[in-house]
């Protein structure tokens, strides 16, 4: 059974009995197993066959569950009942959660099947994915290569037909970057329209969920059922009363921004023509399409690599060896117990992190570095709510380049980051944003970026349905 | 390129209790060393009467009601912990 037909499609088929939930989960789980080579995922959830049975009992019941019966899996920072919730690293490897959150609550309440957890880099920290310290994710397309990060488990998966959908996590282009490179749609949605209660905290004041999903109907339909306001999380904003499904595709007159700093020095030249040819067929149909430069968007990772290391410092500080997570055997004391839970349970790019965000925290170095970089992200803001004051939507390229292969910059931390440089202003102004395959470079895919203002993500999903009906056969371009 | 010794990232780890090895605390050196470097970038932008951003939707006062709530059954909290008694989570001695 083809797992990437349309989920719409799938419900309606489970919902007048032509498939059961427990049928879909069990073609879930034997595609699982014919694509374990690549290395997507890091745990299936043993309750997924009875969790299938229990939605089929639903729907007998007459319930009516948008996505009855529709298996998923989740990045493996989302905390997750019945399995460990490791967030890919050696301190949480004994780790199982208390709780589930809101977002995987309203999947399964809504039909949906958690079938497995997916690879991440170490606490999402990464856009390659190389930073797990429990192994590598190949790209779909070419298993030289890699899938992106830091959710390129949750895009491989939904790349290879794993689940129907993933949910994942994006702090800088978590979920855009690996959705570019394995060639699926990925949804980084408002920041806060999304309640993230029950996942582990990366960068607080940009981390938000989305979905990865073989199309921009799919994205809409399961933002459909994660978004909206939670007590829980008090950062969490009210969602659109109206449905996020659009069946318009209507472009006419949709006035959208090419970012021009997008296009230079760094962007692949065949990414370049794909985006320009792109912008053609667009304005074919009556798109009114015009270059428009953010000049602070060429600072936007500078400031990322500031704020968000800070930001991880602070969360990451929880992880203390005491009250859950490895606790190092041969501490004598308790400073001891800090100290070497820590150095044995975090890999390369946490410690790194670690120190960079608390170096530019610590004393003296606060106001050259973090309330600078904070200053900075205002003017981006300001630049982008200008823009959005001409234009509908922004668009361009979601990465500088096709995936790499793996290993190119594991040596390199300084090449890794700026493979986010298209993504991370996104997130530091808290807008929605989507990729979708746009066409293929050397084979692999690459993806288009729309951007849009904030809770506007019903005029994104209109405008993306229509540049997906434009492309086409991403494959065959 | 900034420059930050091995005994600065030494100092920034004991602030973050955080164990380093001595071939660790080398490496990070050089590497904290070239992305200070990068993001110094920022030292040349002009901010003048900027106001810094930290909330980006413009919610203010999140409050709820100040009613109790269920919350978790201790023991399932205190199941993660790697040690503990009698419903306390133990650790090691704190003074040397």
């Amino acid at each position: 059974m083809d797992l990437k037909r349309p989920i719409a499609d799938l419900v309606a088929e489970v919902r007048a009995g032509k498939l059961t939930a427990t049928g879909l989960v069990a073609a879930s789980l034997a595609r699982i197993a014919a694509t374990d080579s690549y290395h997507a995922l890091l745990e299936l959830n043993p309750q997924a066959a009875h969790d299938a049975e229990v939605v089929d009992a639903r729907i007998a019941a007459g319930e009516d569950l948008p996505l009855a019966g529709i298996p998923f899996i989740a990045k493996d920072n989302f905390l997750t009942a019945d399995t460990h919730t490791t967030a890919a690293s050696n301190i949480l490897k004994p780790f199982r959660a208390p709780y589930e959150g809101p977002a995987i609550s309203r999947l399964k309440a809504a039909g949906a099947v958690l079938v497995a957890k997916a690879n991440l880099d170490a606490f999402a920290h990464g856009s390659s994915t190389e930073n797990s310290d429990f192994g590598p994710t190949k790209n779909p397309v070419d298993p030289t290569k890699v899938p992106g990060g830091s959710s390129g488990g949750s895009a491989a998966a939904v790349a290879l037909g794993q689940a129907c959908f993933a949910v994942g996590t994006d702090t800088g282009g978590s979920i855009r970057l690996p959705a570019s490179y394995c060639g699926v749609v990925g949804l980084k949605p408002t920041y806060g329209l999304i309640p993230r209660t029950g996942v582990v905290a990366m960068g607080s004041s940009t981390d938000v969920i989305g979905p990865l999903t073989n199309s921009v109907a799919d994205s809409a339909l399961v933002l459909d059922v994660l978004a909206g306001r939670d007590a829980s999380d008090a950062t969490s904003i009210e969602r659109d009363p109206k449905t996020y499904v659009t069946s318009s595709g209507d472009l006419a007159g949709t006035r959208i921004g090419l970012i021009k700093e997008y296009l230079g020095a760094g962007l692949d030249s065949q990414i370049k023509d794909q985006i320009l040819a792109m912008v053609d067929r667009l304005e074919a149909r009556g798109a009114k399409v015009e270059e428009v430069s953010l000049p602070a968007t060429e600072l936007a990772l500078a400031a990322y690599y500031i704020l968000v290391p800070a930001e991880v410092s602070s969360n990451l500080a929880r992880y203390d060896g005491v009250r859950y997570g490895h606790s190092a055997a041969g501490a004598t004391d308790l400073e001891q117990t800090y100290r070497l839970s820590r150095e044995e349970g975090f890999g390369a790019e946490a410690k790194r992190r670690i120190i960079i965000g608390t170096y530019v925290l610590s004393s003296g170095y606060y106001d050259a570095y973090y309330k600078r970089a904070q200053k900075v992200r205002t003017k981006l803001v300001e630049e982008f709510t200008a823009a959005f004051d001409k234009y509908d939507l922004l668009l361009g390229p979601t990465a500088p380049t096709p995936a790499f292969d793996l290993g190119a910059n594991s040596q390199d931390p300084l090449a890794m980051y700026l493979n986010d440089v298209m993504t991370v202003a996104v997130n530091l102004v808290g807008v929605p944003a989507i990729s979708i395959p746009l066409g293929t470079v050397d084979k692999l895919p690459v993806g288009l970026q729309l951007i849009a203002p904030q809770r506007a993500e019903r005029n994104l999903f209109a405008a993306a349905t229509a540049a997906e009906a434009i492309i086409g056969d991403w494959r065959a371009r | 390129m900034s420059n930050i010794g091995v005994t600065e990232v030494e100092r920034v780890a004991k602030l973050a209790r955080i164990g380093l090895s001595p071939e660790e605390a080398s490496r990070l050196s050089v590497e904290l060393g070239q992305i200070v470097g990068f993001v110094e970038q920022l030292a040349g932008v002009d901010v003048e009467g900027v106001a810094p951003t930290d909330q980006v939707t413009g919610l203010v006062d999140v409050w709820r009601e100040d009613v109790v709530v269920p919350s978790l059954p201790r023991e399932e909290l205190l199941a993660n912990a790697p040690a503990q008694q009698d419903g306390y989570i133990v650790v090691k001695r704190v003074l040397g």
